[in-house]
């Protein structure tokens, strides 16, 4: 199964949908794709919708964490909801928790940021 | 139980998946929970990512090997590629070092074969190549009603 992107642009935040399995052969798409999303629509945050992603390993984390860094830099916040148990482990190994906010859902996750869905 | 099996393909990214999707078809025999299918998955993705980002630099006209052996309720993976070697093992393994930072590597897949396998051992030799050979210990009996 390959991954599948819906990106959605509201107000300055970027909504980011994965669904499928985010590795390293879905990876390079994904950065390239979610890159030229943030700078199209100019936006400063990120929220990670995972809910319907299968599957992912440290590849995927790399992606998470190189976006985090330019949100970072442009003084904005990433937001990571849905997640399941699976991906929630490899968040907590990885420490990602400690620079990347978890909420339950979407619409909660866009309240926090000051955007009413 | 017993049983084996080996499986050799391309180095090419597109078999990250088949390689893992394979491997968990042969593991299902031994009636694993969700959660077990997803820490093999994910350890085999690991393993052969590695093999072919770092131990053949991307190069797709190589071969990765993966050998499983279930013995009862245990499950052994060896998967191996002849590339370039790791230069050194232990910082290899530590969390969060990537040899590859340019690639937005995490540095996290050792941390992650190791957490989510019982045993790693990894053997790697300059220039000939890595084996990276791990064990998995299933839960003996499932009992459904009790």
């Amino acid at each position: 199964m390959q991954l599948a992107t819906q990106f959605i642009a509201l107000e300055n935040v970027l909504v980011v949908r994965l669904e499928g399995e985010l590795d390293h052969h879905s990876a390079a798409h994904l950065k390239m794709e979610w890159q030229e999303q943030m700078q199209k629509n100019n936006s400063k945050h990120v929220v990670l919708n995972l809910e319907n992603l299968q599957f992912m390993d440290s590849s995927g984390l790399g992606v998470v964490l190189g976006r985090y860094k330019e949100v970072q830099q442009i003084g904005g916040e990433m937001v990571v909801c849905s997640i399941s148990n699976a991906v929630k482990r490899l968040f907590d190994l990885s420490g990602l928790f400690k620079i990347v906010r978890l909420e339950e859902n979407e619409a909660f996750a866009l309240l926090t940021l000051g955007v009413a869905s | 139980m017993n049983n084996s099996m080996q499986l050799q393909f391309k180095s090419v990214s597109t078999n990250e998946g088949f390689a893992r999707v394979a491997v968990a078809a042969f593991v299902s025999q031994i009636d694993p929970t969700m959660d077990e299918i997803t820490e093999i998955k994910t350890v085999v993705s690991e393993a052969v990512t590695n093999a072919i980002i770092h131990g053949y630099e991307e190069d797709p006209n190589q071969t990765v090997y993966i050998e499983c052996e279930i013995n009862d309720n245990q499950l052994s993976i060896v998967i191996e590629d002849h590339g370039v070697g790791i230069d050194n093992i232990d910082l290899a393994k530590e969390p969060l070092y990537t040899s590859k930072p340019e690639l937005e590597r995490s540095g996290m897949g050792f941390t992650i074969m190791e957490n989510f396998m019982n045993k790693v051992d990894i053997h790697s030799i300059k220039g000939k190549g890595t084996t990276v050979r791990m064990v998995k210990d299933f839960q003996k009996s499932k009992s459904y009603c009790n």
